[in-house]
């Protein structure tokens, strides 16, 4: 019976090797160890075993089914991993095909600036102030020391509603509205924001609608240095740690000194390129420490506060930073030029 | 203004200065020098000639030989097409191996058979702007002064080597309208001397003041009038130099008289006006305000009605010029002028803007008037024309100047303390730097007490009235660079937005996330686009401009939907027709019709979206946008906010929205109702119009989202116990609202609803006309422990029956 069960081993090992898929597989395991199978046959004549030869016999046949299973088991496992494999292979897909994107629009391009101006401001300690866009003539010009028939005012052509109403020509009334409510408290800390109209044709570089962010700051000893310390820190956080800005002395009715600032060109760090004409530097502030008449008129007294203000254009800016060559391209909102806009 | 620097060098050494480099330091002291013009644009071997004959070409009509005497070994032969050559004429001859600007070189020449040794030049082809000359010499050759010295290089003549640098000036500085505030500028820069130019008047024997007298009836108006009389006047071309120098600055040489009143205006920034003595009625001349129905024939020809209270000077019987602005052809200075008074006077500065803005006439003239003229350059200035005339127009001055007025000549004495200004500057600047800059500047100083100068500041820098003024003077000449760079002192302050701002900036990150594209339109609208959707006008006014620039911009908006709309259109012409857009902005509406006060200006959110959902994709549909595509964006706008309790949707038809496809917003809570936004589909007739899409529009009043009371967020307990979820479908006649069956189930199913949600609405033949069918999932929840059967049933139920009962629902099995 021993040599029986051996060699019911060796004929299921070699019949199992050569099983090709689960199914001849099953059929073998049917076949050697089934309810039927040739294994339970031969283990039936158990029966005319003597007492002691019964339990050696009984273990061999173990050992038989022990290892015809283990093979079996080895071979199942091996079946199962190559379906896996080929149903994976079957689900294979074109990874080139686009996805679904999620829906994504964009801040437009001048908010974004203003966006960015106030974010820095804001971490330097400044409040964000607002005003009206139809403006008095006494906010707009004269709080500002431009009286009537000053020349200076023709710097700036407006558009009025009526003799006292006009379209606010520049966001620095916004510094009388906020030195009026302050009520002569220190220390005042603000940009603001904002549209402003002027009478000017439209074309590349010039629009009668355009946008400002005007500063102001005013206190006990506010200097000069502290002017260009401020825009020198807004300057390198704006356009790179290594921005250097240059001031040039100018001319606003608002303010005495003034200045033109000049930050080195954004596009070729101050080489010299096409778009800063070759001399390294770009016109972006216009600045400078607040008119005597402006704080008296604003209720501080001149003698005991100082104070600065400085003014930019957004849309100077954003072209700058962008490369944008025509103004106009920010109001007709054509979607495929503001969808350049909408990532980080 | 443009200064001739070798016209500058007369009152200051420009001795070893590149004029770059000075143009460069100029701008960097606070003139901005637009540019520097070199006048010779590359002139070389161009003579003065003489034409001693001039005959026809044999073989053409339209050339002549001439021969000319230019200095050289031999006569020239030169053949010139130009009209108004003649014989006798001096003319620049460019001589064989002349070089002229734009690269011609002037070779011997045969024309129909003759030879021409040389060119004959015009003005044009030695790079001069011709523009100033007169006609004939703009057409043909250019002709110089018989006097001009045969053979000497055109370069000397022309004053070719001059450089021009283009002051930019700021309205402030408009002492530098004039020669001699340019080098007094330059002198302060340089640190260099000023030389005054001489006047010294030969006077005759006659007293001026026998043949005139001067009346200033407004003194308000003009502070100084003063003139001289000049008799015997020769009116002829003035000398060659001052022409030079004119048409550098941009000045058209006229005669000697005319040419001395604009070369004395252009050094002394004093404009002066010459009247034909022998014309003027009586003997005063009075400065005086119109009366009513005055006119005059200004020198331009037109015959002007003068506003009254316009400053005028007039002779005994008639106005005789404009003050400042143009003289009156009555007593203009002409060919046959043999007498002439001279004007010299200080008008005032407004008095002349005004009139010179009444006639549309800006001069030269004006345009320094209107910003003050030194007070005490009227006189000088006065005697250098008297003196300059009496020599270049051969006549003698009579004795003495006729004058009224003439105050305000001191110089202003300001106290400069220097503790404030390296205060004010953060900067350590000494005593004796600050006095050595004022005295660049002839600004006489004296010390007074506690670190103070005393600064006499002269008349001719009007624009400096304060210490601040003085400060900004020594600080551009000490040089900006130089100032330090430091942080503001004192407390720190804390940054940030205000609610609204922090709202706006939420809203707007949260609508760009969710897919739609931020636009700034135009505040600026059409007055009848501007009327399509009036709804939340709530019958205010639009707010007209009183000069626009197109019909198109004519309106202030009140609405941002005609705005979107306009972008929409804009883009659908470009084929981009798939848009989802927002803007937010003011808006301007006024109470009333006329405009007393500033309008309204309101914040409001614009929301347009058209076209399809998202574009087709090979894995996606592609849906047209619809109603409820634009009230999710609404919604979620109203959740971001914390309000979505408190917000109503009513069907409405407001103007310009297609009736069965809008509804009013409102703002809902306990405190009142009010309507703050409309939204739907544009008026499909509209939509035509406009060849639009279907397009959905949104209009929102930020403000009362904004004030409206919202509770902070509070967390809230996760909950332990299962929820149970019901499904009924009810069938309800069409006009029931979604919003009317959860209200009503809200109502009468208590505190363990938790959720209540429409899942499917249908309509179809099988319910019936004039039916729909609404299924809707209602979930129960209690907080503390599980529910039964029985509660559910019973809740349940009277959601049901509240149903069947309010709105004769039936409920679908």
């Amino acid at each position: 019976m021993r040599e029986r069960l051996e060699q019911l081993k060796q004929e299921a090992l070699s019949e199992l090797s050569g099983a090709a898929d689960a199914g001849q597989l099953n059929d073998l395991r049917v076949k050697y160890l089934g309810k039927k199978g040739a294994l339970t046959e031969i283990l039936r004549g158990m029966g005319s075993l003597s007492a002691e030869e019964r339990p050696v016999i009984g273990q061999v046949g173990n050992e038989v089914r022990g290892a015809i299973e283990a093979v079996i088991e080895e071979k199942q496992q091996k079946f199962e991993q190559l379906e896996t494999e080929r149903r994976l292979a079957a689900e294979k897909l074109d990874v080139t095909l686009p996805g679904r994107p999620l829906k994504q629009g964009g801040v437009h391009p001048l908010n974004r600036i203003i966006q960015e101006i106030e974010d820095i401001f804001i971490g330097m300690g400044y409040t964000i102030a607002e005003g009206p866009e139809v403006e008095t003539d006494y906010f707009n010009f004269e709080a500002l020391n431009l009286p009537k028939n000053h020349p200076a005012r023709d710097m700036q052509d407006s558009f009025y509603l009526t003799e006292d109403l006009l379209m606010r020509t520049q966001t620095s009334p916004v510094q009388a509205r906020t030195m009026k409510a302050m009520e002569g408290e220190v220390p005042v800390k603000i940009i603001c924001p904002g549209k402003v109209y002027r009478r000017d044709d439209d074309d590349a570089t010039h629009s009668f609608q355009f946008n400002q962010i005007e500063g102001l700051v005013i206190g006990k000893n506010i200097r000069m240095s502290d002017l260009k310390g401020t825009l020198l820190q807004f300057s390198r956080k704006m356009f790179g740690p290594n921005t250097q800005i240059r001031l040039r002395p100018s001319f606003f009715p608002f303010t005495e000194p003034s200045i033109e600032v000049d930050v080195t060109c954004v596009k070729c760090g101050g080489k010299g390129c096409r778009v800063c004409k070759n001399s390294g530097w770009l016109e972006i502030l216009g600045s400078g420490m607040v008119h005597p008449r402006v704080l008296e008129m604003g209720g501080y007294d001149p003698e005991q506060y100082t104070g600065f203000a400085f003014g930019m254009g957004v849309e100077r800016i954003a072209m700058l930073k962008y490369g944008v060559d025509d103004i106009r391209h920010f109001y007709n909102n054509d979607i495929r030029f503001l969808e350049q806009f909408a990532r980080h | 203004m443009k200064v001739s620097t070798s016209w500058l060098s007369d009152y200051i050494s420009l001795e070893n200065v590149d004029i770059n480099e000075l143009a460069e330091q100029i701008t960097r002291s606070g003139i901005e020098i637009d540019s520097v013009e070199s006048l010779n644009k590359g002139v070389t071997k161009v003579v003065v000639g003489y034409v001693k004959t001039k005959e026809k070409h044999p073989d053409a009509d339209k050339l002549n030989v001439v021969t000319v005497d230019a200095g050289q070994e031999e006569e020239l032969q030169i053949v010139c097409g130009a009209k108004n050559i003649d014989a006798g004429q001096k003319v620049p001859i460019a001589l064989v191996g002349a070089k002229l600007p734009g690269g011609l070189e002037i070779k011997k020449a045969k024309l129909r058979g003759v030879a021409s040794q040389g060119m004959v030049c015009s003005a044009k082809e030695l790079g001069l702007n011709d523009k100033l000359l007169p006609k004939d010499q703009q057409e043909g050759i250019l002709v110089l002064p018989p006097e001009t010295t045969i053979g000497t290089p055109i370069e000397q003549i022309l004053n070719l080597n001059d450089q021009i640098m283009d002051f930019d000036l700021t309205p402030n500085r408009s002492d530098c309208l004039s020669m001699l505030g340019a080098a007094y500028e330059v002198g302060a820069i340089l640190a260099r001397d000023v030389k005054l130019p001489e006047a010294k008047v030969a006077e005759n024997a006659s007293l001026a003041s026998d043949s005139i007298s001067v009346k200033i009836s407004n003194p308000e108006l003009c502070s100084h009038f003063a003139v001289r009389v000049i008799s015997g006047v020769k009116i002829g071309p003035s000398p060659q130099w001052m022409q030079n120098r004119l048409m550098a600055a941009g000045v058209r040489p006229i005669n000697n008289v005319v040419d001395v009143t604009n070369y004395v205006m252009l050094e002394y920034g004093q404009p002066l006006h010459a009247y034909d003595a022998d014309r003027i009625a009586g003997s005063q001349i009075e400065v005086r305000a119109a009366l009513e129905g005055e006119t005059i024939e200004t020198l331009d020809g037109q015959e002007r009605k003068v506003p009254a209270g316009a400053l005028l000077i007039a002779d005994a019987e008639k106005p005789i010029g404009l003050a400042g602005v143009m003289g009156g052809a009555n007593s203009e200075v002409t060919e046959n002028t043999v007498n002439i008074v001279l004007e010299s006077a200080k008008f005032d500065g407004g008095a002349v803007r005004k009139a010179s803005r009444h006639f549309g006439l800006r001069s030269e003239a004006s345009q320094r008037f209107e910003k003050e003229v030194d007070p005490a350059r009227v006189i000088p200035a006065l005697n250098r024309a008297a003196a300059l005339i009496a020599e270049y127009a051969g006549c003698t001055v009579q004795q003495g100047i006729v004058e009224s007025g003439g105050d305000g000549t001191e110089p202003l004495v300001i106290p400069l303390s220097l503790t404030k200004l390296n205060q004010f500057l953060g900067t350590e600047i000494s005593s004796l730097e600050a006095k050595t800059i004022l005295a660049r500047l002839h600004f006489e100083c004296g010390d007074l007490p506690d670190n103070v100068l005393e600064v006499k500041v002269p008349t001719r820098r009007g624009d400096i009235t304060r210490d601040v003024d003085l400060i900004e003077e020594v600080a551009r000449l000490y040089g900006y660079d130089k100032i330090p760079t430091t942080a503001i002192e004192g407390p720190t302050t804390q940054g940030g937005y205000s609610k609204p701002q922090l709202l706006r900036r939420g809203i707007r990150t949260m609508l760009t996330n969710g897919g739609l594209q931020e636009v700034i339109s135009y505040s600026f609208a059409n007055r009848e686009a501007e009327t399509l959707f009036p709804a939340l006008r709530e019958g205010r006014h639009s707010v007209k401009l009183a000069m626009p620039m197109s019909e198109d911009r004519s309106v202030l908006r009140t609405s941002l939907i005609p705005q979107l709309v306009d972008v929409a259109v804009f883009n659908r012409n470009r084929k981009q027709e798939n848009l989802a857009l927002f803007e937010i902005g003011s808006v301007f509406q006024n109470e009333e019709p006329e405009l007393t006060v500033q309008p309204k200006e309101i914040p409001m959110l614009g929301i347009l979206i058209t076209g399809l959902r998202q574009e087709k994709q090979w894995n996606s549909a592609s849906d047209k946008v619809d109603f409820y595509d634009l009230k999710g964006a609404v919604e979620s706008v109203v959740g971001f906010l914390g309000l979505t309790g408190q917000i109503t949707y009513e069907a409405d038809r407001p103007e310009g929205f297609h009736p069965g496809r809008s509804a009013s917003i409102f703002l809902d809570n306990s405190h009142s109702k009010q309507r703050i936004g409309v939204l739907g589909q544009m008026h499909p007739d509209l939509q035509r119009s406009k060849e639009l899409d279907d397009t959905y529009v949104a209009e929102l009043k930020l403000e009362p989202l904004f004030t409206a009371d919202t509770r902070a967020i509070e967390y809230r307990d996760l909950p332990r116990f299962p929820s149970v979820q019901r499904d009924i479908a009810v069938v309800v006649a069409n006009e029931v609202t979604a919003a009317s069956l959860i209200k009503a189930i809200e109502d009468s199913a208590g505190e363990l609803l938790e959720k209540v949600q429409v899942f499917d609405v249908f309509t179809g033949s099988k319910l019936g006309e004039g039916k729909k069918s609404i299924a809707l999932s209602l979930v129960y929840r209690h907080m503390e422990r599980t529910l039964t059967d029985e509660e559910i049933t019973e809740v349940h139920g009277r959601a049901v029956a509240a149903l069947e009962q309010t709105f004769g629902a039936e409920l679908r099995k």
